[in-house]
C-alpha cells in the first residue's frame, strides 16, 4: 500500500510537471518544471531497485541537460519579456494525436498486462529477487559494458558518438569568422 | 504491490505529453524539451521491464545507459543548432526555419 501511494505520488509529480512544460508561456519557468519532471522519473527508477540509473539521471539530465537548456534559453530570448503565442496553428490537431496515441497504447497495455492489481493476474507486483542478484547488478552492468560477448561495441560506438557531438556542438555555434580578403 | 501496467501506462503518458509538445510547440528549445520528456518515457519502460521481467541480466540497464547518452549528445548538438540559427536569422520560432523551402 506504502508503495502505490509512493507510486501514484511520483508519477502525478511526473506528469503534472511535464504538463507544465509542453503548456506553460514562460519557456524558464518550463525549464524549471522539466528538472522536476526529471526528478520524478528519478523517484521511478528507484522504486524500480535501479538506484544507479537514478543517480545517473540526476547527473545527466538534471545537472548537465537542464543547465544547457537553461543557458539556451538565455542566450536566446530577452529573457522575461512577454512571449507571443508559444502555440501554432496545429496544437488542437497535436493535442487530438496525442490522446488518440495515449489510449490506444492504454488499450493495448490494459489487454496483455490488466491495470486493476489483483494478486493472480501475470506481473501484478515486482517479483521478489535474491537480494544478492539485486546489489550485484550494478557490477554486472559494468562487466556487460567491457565484456566482447555483450556491449562492449555500443559502448565504444556511444563514446565516439559523444565526442562527435562534442565537435559537431563546438562546430555548429561557432561564430562565422568574416572572409578577411 | 505495483503491476507492471502502472509503470506502462506512466510511460505512456509521459510519451503522449512528449508528443503533444512536439507537435504544438513553436519554440525550438521547447520542442527540445519535449523529445526529452520522450526520452525519458522509454527509459521508464525500459527499467520497469528490466525489472519485472529479466532483472538477472543487465540488458534493460545498459539500454537504459545508451538513451540517456545519445539524449545527451541530442542536446548538446540540437542546442547549437539552436543558437546558431539565432544569429543568423534572430529567431528560434521552428516555423521561421524554412531555409530549404523555395
Amino acid at each position: 500500500m506504502v508503495e502505490q501511494i509512493l507510486f501514484v505520488l511520483l508519477a502525478i509529480i511526473t506528469l503534472g510537471s511535464a504538463l507544465f512544460v509542453v503548456t506553460d508561456r514562460n519557456l524558464f519557468h518550463a525549464a524549471l518544471a522539466l528538472m522536476v519532471s526529471f526528478a520524478g522519473v528519478a523517484g521511478i527508477y528507484i522504486t524500480l531497485d535501479a538506484g544507479f540509473l537514478a543517480m545517473a539521471q540526476l547527473l545527466v539530465y538534471i545537472g548537465a541537460i537542464s543547465i544547457l537548456i537553461i543557458f539556451a534559453i538565455m542566450m536566446t530570448r530577452r529573457l522575461m519579456q512577454a512571449v507571443e503565442m508559444p502555440f501554432n496553428s496545429q496544437r488542437w490537431l497535436g493535442l487530438f494525436g496525442a490522446v488518440i496515441t495515449f489510449v490506444v497504447l492504454a488499450v493495448v497495455i490494459g489487454r496483455y498486462w490488466p491495470i486493476a492489481p489483483s494478486a493472480d493476474t501475470f506481473l501484478a507486483s515486482i517479483p521478489a529477487v535474491d537480494p544478492e542478484v539485486m546489489s550485484g547488478s550494478v557490477a554486472r552492468l559494468g562487466v556487460s559494458f567491457v565484456n566482447p560477448d555483450a556491449y562492449v561495441i555500443p559502448f565504444e560506438v556511444a563514446s565516439v558518438l559523444l565526442l562527435a557531438a562534442l565537435v559537431g556542438a563546438i562546430v555548429v555555434a561557432w561564430p562565422k569568422v568574416e572572409d578577411k580578403s | 504491490m505495483i503491476p507492471l501496467s502502472w509503470y506502462l501506462i506512466l510511460g505512456a503518458a509521459l510519451f503522449c505529453i512528449g508528443i503533444y509538445g512536439v507537435f504544438a510547440r513553436r519554440n525550438a528549445v521547447a520542442i527540445l524539451m519535449a523529445v526529452e520528456l520522450m526520452l525519458n518515457a522509454v527509459n521508464i519502460n525500459l527499467v520497469a521491464f528490466w525489472r519485472y521481467l529479466t532483472p538477472e541480466k543487465s540488458t534493460g540497464m545498459a539500454w537504459a545507459i545508451f538513451v540517456l547518452t545519445v539524449a545527451a549528445a541530442e542536446a548538446a548538438v540540437g542546442l547549437a543548432l539552436v543558437i546558431s540559427i539565432y544569429r543568423s536569422r534572430d529567431s528560434i520560432i521552428a516555423e521561421d526555419m524554412d531555409l530549404l523551402k523555395n
